[in-house]
């Protein structure tokens, strides 16, 4: 088991993350990837816990918080489609053009 | 906490490829539900991955957190403005995705490259393993002590803000009298009250 494997993995996972952000029509579907990016860059983060500093785990803590930050990012992210879904009675992207020029 | 070798490789194997192709499935697929019950996919197989890199209290955290909260929060807001509805066709929509499967090939290739060609200092230390709770406990409440309060106030703005914005809006004064004039029935907007049943008229 190498720490090259978990990188590669990850940056992988991050780049699928990115492409669902830009395509995605459903403003859901948009919140779903952020969260795939999040996932990537937190296995990111264990591995090198892992495998550059094993006694003192300071990457799971930062992990801890990604996690607890991506929570309350979703509740927040949630609740903004929703109320976009009442005002504008879709989940179309390309439909939420207020604050475009 | 080490398993054999030639174990963790194969199981190293079999959750990178589950989680990858959860991943493509909730990117590519078209049915909104499809994708989040495949989000829980990747999440598993992340808490997974977690566990061969010897950590086993975030992989716990990340099944409770992700799979319990998140991707609950996510099924029931699918549940709230499911419209089945036709996206309009964007004109040139294909320059859009061949655009950003260049680009997100061209940053897969540079990571790699990153990735494989930098000396890592990999240290021989042997994991904190079993006492990683500890550890991280040590962690909190001592050097990350102030981050760790942050977090805690940031949960309480993320539960209000998420209450206030997802909350129905009231009917301004001059209409309360006459929503109030039916009685048995909230002064609301009247179109938020039958959300549901809605979904089957419109096709």
């Amino acid at each position: 088991m190498q720490l090259q494997y978990f990188l590669l993995v990850a940056a992988a996972l991050f780049c699928i993350g990115i492409y669902g952000l830009v395509n995605s029509r459903n403003a859901v579907r948009v919140l779903m990837s952020i969260e795939l990016m999040l996932n990537a860059v937190n296995l990111n983060l264990m591995a090198f816990s892992n495998y550059l500093d094993p006694q003192t785990i300071k990457g799971q803590i930062f992990t801890v918080f990604v996690i607890a930050i991506a929570a309350a990012e979703a509740a927040v992210g949630l609740a903004i489609v929703l109320a976009i879904y009442r005002n504008r009675d879709t989940v179309d992207m390309e439909q939420f053009n207020l604050l475009k020029w | 906490m080490n398993l054999a070798e030639g174990v963790q490789i194969v199981s190293f194997g079999i959750l990178s490829v589950m989680m990858l192709g959860a991943a493509i499935g909730v990117v590519l697929l078209d049915s909104i539900v499809y994708s989040a019950f495949l989000l829980g996919g990747v999440f598993i197989s992340i808490a997974g991955l977690y566990l061969l890199l010897n950590a086993d209290f975030i992989a716990a955290a990340q099944v409770l957190i992700y799979v319990g909260a998140v991707n609950v929060l996510i099924l029931f807001a699918i549940m709230l403005v499911n419209k089945r509805q036709e996206f309009q066709p964007v004109p040139r929509a294909w320059i859009r995705k061949a655009a950003t499967a260049a680009v997100c090939g061209g940053i897969f290739a540079l990571l790699s490259t990153m990735v494989l060609s930098t000396p890592w200092a990999i240290s021989s230390a042997t994991p904190a393993g079993d006492a990683s709770v500890v550890v991280i406990g040590l962690h909190f409440f001592s050097d990350f002590l102030l981050p760790f309060e942050l977090a805690s106030i940031l949960l309480l703005m993320a539960l209000i803000g998420a209450v206030v914005l997802a909350r129905r809006e009231f009917l301004p004064d001059d209409d309360f009298e006459k929503a109030q004039a039916e009685a048995l029935k909230l002064p609301e907007r009247p179109r938020e009250l039958v959300p549901s049943g809605r979904n089957e008229t419109v096709k």
